[in-house]
């Protein structure tokens, strides 16, 4: 008979922090400069640098940890990890090893298969590295220290997972609650939030764990899935061969399907980790640990049930907008402003929606102002602007945040519901402009246009050109 | 003697450290570890049991900088030392193989 | 009196009554390098142009009354393992034989802010380490009261040129005895203050969490004056201490009656020099008849501090000297074949042997295994002798005893037996361990006419206590100093 096998998976998540500043100097964490432009002795480990912790690192390193039920270690250390490669200019990275910050704490995860809670074994705060460009044509690499020093929070989960669907529950679970603190955007595809995979399968029934690998270079759900999926079954072929899995480090090609081990001979793996000397312990007393756990948000599970309760808009659209915070925020401060929620809920759902997929955005991107959509609304409810007007109205505020009310008056683009006043009006242009209408009688198609124009003119740009040239084709 | 130092233990320590060493340095490298090793054994006469790992002599702790952006570009200072430069950045040889 | 004979102190004074003027300081001490360095090689870069320049600037400050500190004016020397911005900074190593700083030390800027000229940077044992100036990678320092016997180290090149008279004072650092022993050997003031009263920012690592930066000066008035500009609390050091007491002049009183001061017998047995013992005795004596209560105690674990620095220092060390790779500064290697390569070949060549082995001995302190066994057992001892120097100083408001167990050796006697020199560290070593602040200062000379030193040693943050004793004995002594051939 055949073997069943059970995967084992351990997550190692690197979230970015969303500080200002690096984690132990005053070089902006912002992206997009040139090469260099965010570096200073200490985040390029220039001789006689010394670094000083930010102290917003540990608040969100806090704050992450309250919100993942971890139990917070009030007397904690930075460690030296010891590594030489050129993205880490002290050839030591600064870590925690032996006191991490938070320890032992849960979450819970939904899937088809129900509920269940992913122990989390540490949490620990550090360094990120710099990056390295590949100059093919020199046969060379070059490095960027700009990300060096940006703060880093390691979340390290217990083997606590069995399929790709709980590994990916879990990541959004992580990201929704990170997100929801403002302590980062977790974006896989920016690499603000990156995921390593350990994966061991066992025979199912056995008591120990197999040999693990460690899986790197993830960068979208789609990746984890297909990489969880490849190793599985590389694991179980050297298994059923006979063969042994190699405790590793491999990199996953998401463009190949396949992964390679990033093993060599000089890289001994032996970090020799010790404390830190030119950083001080830090001792947090309950005091603060009090005044982080005040500023912790409504999470998304509770503002669910409270949207149930206040708002009257479908579960599966509670599901999407509570799915980003941004998005929550927006629909939270719209309806505040008045405007009521299921029309708030539809433009999240269906235009937004939309035009983050065109653009290939996520919700943290939106830009545009709640006042802004709140008025968009008021305009349609007054019956000021139309549908179709609406929608292009919205692609402007979508994109430029631009003020509707502002927008569709410069534009001219409020609708002139009085056809009354419209029609006086294209006869009294009919009445003034006689040679047009002779030429446009005499099969001058375009003279219409000029009468189009002086109607318009007349209307102080109001009217829906649309209609007046409907009427005075109707009139003449 | 009592810490003998084997070739693989110094070949190891090599890599850990980035240093290549002689055939000579070696074999020297070999006694001075020992007899410090030796030496340092010295320290097991001591009975530690319960004495807290003392790394900061002082109790300082909780010295933190406020998230204020402090530095502007320096790119030009930073690169001033460089062994090889281009673009702004440190060339290394070739990482990936 | 002789512009080069003045105390730093001194001089800045008749700078102030226009006895003097900065640019006549700065040339007579430039006219003596020029005259003695080839002799002694206290330097690795004298700074000609720029001294002279800053003596201009200083001077005209001065004038216009903008700089009346104690020291302005003065022209100072720095050891070559703190940053001086613009000036070739080198540690005494090939690997940074090209580097030069875009930022200073925070002591050298607490320096030039006080009216400080920067004369150049001092000749020291590679990184640090070292306890003769012989590791140097440009050559050995020799020392002004005999040039056949070495300087003293780490700091070698600091001590030397103040007692060559090649400047009027000196910063020094000190991991485990690198002020205050060249201090003794080249007969001069030196003091390694308490662990994080003066900013390591800028001072390229050897020990962390034991590094302190010093002066080493030509008397205890110098010593205290130099102390108050350099200490400061550095946001940028998170070891940095914060202190209301840096007032150390007003230390400057000569009086010890009532003064409680232990002789620790564990510091007068085997291998200490008899010569050497009766001299730091005497010194002792001295003390007493001015008032002071001396008795002899038991201080313990002396013979435990050598292995447990060495494992510690050891450690940080291996650490940090792993950001000098040939890729940010500092020396590449011309050819090598990849990454690795390049990293072992710069490192390899770029190092001397005595770095290499500090280097092997922490790599392998703190590898997989090995950790607990040596490297948490050491900070385990240190929290030891931590806890005897707090019993001791429960009792005493000053240690006394030795720098060293001997005076200067001949050069090239050392540096064959590694354990032996570190053996030479005994009585400065677990000061640092401790973080306490310790003065090295003159008490003699040997029948060799070589200086002779006794340290004082204190309590955390009562390097007031170790001044006014210092400041009383030299009162006593009287002046010392070397008969100038010239």
């Amino acid at each position: 008979m055949e073997k069943q096998y059970e995967t084992v998976i351990g997550l190692e998540v690197h979230v970015e922090l969303a500080t200002k500043t690096k984690i132990f100097c005053g070089c902006s964490t912002a992206f997009g400069g040139d090469p260099n432009t965010h570096t200073c002795p200490v985040c390029t480990g220039m001789p006689g640098s010394l670094p000083v912790l930010n102290k917003q690192v540990l608040e969100y390193a806090v704050a992450v940890g309250l919100a993942t039920n971890c139990k917070i270690t009030q007397y904690c250390k930075f460690d030296r990890k010891n590594y030489f490669y050129p993205d880490n200019p002290q050839n030591y990275q600064i870590s925690q090893l032996y006191l991490p910050i938070c320890r032992n704490g849960r979450v819970e995860i939904e899937t088809k298969q129900g509920k269940k809670f992913v122990g989390i074994h540490e949490i620990h705060m550090e360094e990120d590295a710099g990056k390295l460009i590949h100059d093919e044509w020199n046969d060379c690499s070059l490095v960027d220290y700009n990300r060096s020093g940006v703060p880093l929070i390691e979340i390290v989960s217990e083997p606590d997972m069995r399929s790709a669907e709980e590994v990916i529950a879990y990541l959004e679970k992580l990201r929704m609650t990170i997100q929801y603190l403002g302590a980062s955007d977790c974006k896989l595809q920016e690499g603000s939030m990156r995921a390593d995979v350990n994966l061991s399968v066992r025979e199912v029934g056995a008591k120990e764990f197999g040999t693990r690998t460690e899986m790197k270079n993830l960068n979208s759900f789609k990746a984890i899935a297909r990489a969880i999926e490849g190793e599985r079954e590389r694991q179980i072929d050297l298994l059923e061969s006979g063969e042994k899995v190699i405790q590793e480090t491999r990199r996953w090609d998401d463009n190949k399907g396949e992964s390679y081990a990033m093993r060599s001979k000089e890289d001994a793996q032996d970090y020799r980790y010790f404390p830190d000397p030119d950083l001080v312990p830090i001792v947090l007393d309950d005091a603060f640990l009090d005044e982080i756990r005040a500023k912790q948000p409504e999470f998304r599970e509770e503002k669910m049930a409270r949207y149930k309760e206040e708002f009257d808009i479908p579960d599966y659209d509670i599901d999407i907008i509570t799915g980003s915070k941004r998005m929550a925020d927006l629909f939270e401060e719209t309806v505040a402003l008045g405007a009521q929620p299921k029309k708030v809920s539809n433009w999240l759902m269906v235009e937004t929606l939309r035009l983050l997929k065109e653009n290939d955005m996520e919700p943290e991107d939106i830009r545009f102002s709640p006042e802004h959509l709140a008025k968009l609304i008021t305009l349609i409810d007054s019956k000021a602007i139309n549908s179709s007007v609406a929608k292009e109205v919205f692609e402007e505020i979508f994109k430029n945040d631009v003020d509707p009310e502002a927008y569709v008056e410069e534009k001219g683009l409020k609708t002139v519901n009085d056809e009354g006043a419209l029609r006086k009006t294209v006869e009294e242009v009919i009445a003034n402009n006689p040679q047009s209408v002779e030429d446009y009688r005499n099969g001058k198609e375009k003279a219409i246009g000029f009468l189009v124009g002086q109607t318009m003119k007349a209307m102080k740009g109001k009217a829906d050109p649309a209609m007046v040239n409907q009427l005075l084709k109707e009139l003449l | 003697m009592v810490n003998i130092i084997s070739d693989e233990t110094i070949e190891y320590v090599g890599i850990l450290a980035k240093l290549e060493l002689s055939d000579e340095e070696k074999e020297q490298a070999k006694k001075d570890m020992g007899s410090m090793l030796d030496y340092i054994d010295k320290l097991g006469e001591l009975d530690t049991t319960g004495v807290e790992p003392m790394s900061h002599v002082f109790p300082v702790h909780n010295v933190f900088r406020e998230d204020v952006v402090t530095n502007t570009d320096d790119r030009e200072n930073i690169l001033k030392n460089a062994p090889e430069e281009k673009d702004g950045m440190f060339v290394v040889p070739r990482t990936f193989e | 009196m002789s512009i080069l004979d003045m105390t730093a102190v001194e001089l800045a004074a008749a700078i102030k009554n226009k006895e003097v003027t900065v640019k006549e300081a700065t040339e007579a001490v430039l006219d003596q390098i020029e005259k003695s360095e080839s002799t002694y090689h206290c330097y690795v870069t004298v700074d000609k142009e720029g001294a002279l320049r800053k003596a201009e600037e200083v001077q005209k400050k001065i004038d216009a009354g903008e700089l009346t500190g104690p020291l302005a004016g003065v022209p100072v020397a720095i050891k070559d393992n703190m940053c001086t911005e613009g000036l070739l900074t080198t540690c005494s190593s090939r690997i940074l034989g090209n580097f030069v700083p875009t930022f200073s030390a925070e002591a050298v800027i607490n320096l030039e802010k006080a009216g400080a000229v920067i004369l150049g940077k001092t000749n020291m044992d590679e990184f640090a380490m070292g306890s003769t100036t012989e590791t140097s990678a440009f050559g050995e320092t020799k020392n002004p009261w005999n040039p056949e016997h070495v300087p003293g180290g780490s700091s070698g090149g600091s001590a030397a040129a103040v007692a060559a008279r090649e400047c009027f004072y000196a910063l020094g650092s000190d991991t485990g005895g690198s002020i205050r022993q060249p201090a003794s050997f080249c007969g001069v003031v030196g003091l390694k203050p308490t662990y994080g009263t003066v900013s390591r920012y800028g001072l390229i690592a050897y020990g962390s969490s034991l590094d302190q930066i010093g002066p080493l000066c030509k008397d205890v008035t110098d010593c205290a004056t130099i102390m108050e500009v350099i200490a400061s609390h550095d946001l940028k050091d998170s070891t940095s201490v914060e202190r209301d007491d840096t007032d150390f002049t007003s230390a400057l009183v000569d009086d010890v009656k009532g003064m409680k001061i232990g002789i620790p017998r564990d510091y007068f047995g085997e291998g200490l020099d008899p010569e050497v013992k009766a001299a730091v005795l005497k010194a002792a004596e001295v003390l007493k008849e001015k008032g002071a209560i001396v008795e002899e105690f038991d201080l313990s674990l002396v013979e435990y501090a050598i292995p447990t620095y060495y494992t510690i220092a050891a450690a940080e060390a291996s650490s940090n000297l792993e950001r000098f790779d040939g890729i940010k500064y500092g020396y590449r290697t011309e050819e090598y074949n990849g990454l690795h390569n390049m990293y072992k070949k710069s490192r390899s060549e770029g190092f001397g042997p005595e770095v290499k082995r500090r280097i092997m001995l922490g790599s392998f302190v703190l590898s997989s295994g090995y950790y607990d066994a040596y490297y948490l057992k050491a900070l385990r001892v240190k929290a030891l002798i931590k806890k005897a120097f707090d019993e001791a100083f429960a009792k005493y408001d000053v240690i006394l005893g030795p720098v060293a167990p001997t005076t200067a050796p001949k050069l090239g006697e050392s540096l064959s037996d590694p354990i032996k020199m570190y053996l030479g560290d005994i009585y400065t070593i677990s000061i640092n361990l401790a973080g306490l602040p310790g003065l090295s200062m003159p008490c003699g000379t040997d029948s060799k006419g070589l200086p002779i030193g006794v340290q004082l040693i204190g309590d955390c943050f009562k390097e007031k206590n170790l001044i006014r004793a210092a400041f009383t004995y030299e009162k006593a002594r009287g002046a010392f100093g070397r008969k100038e051939e010239n």
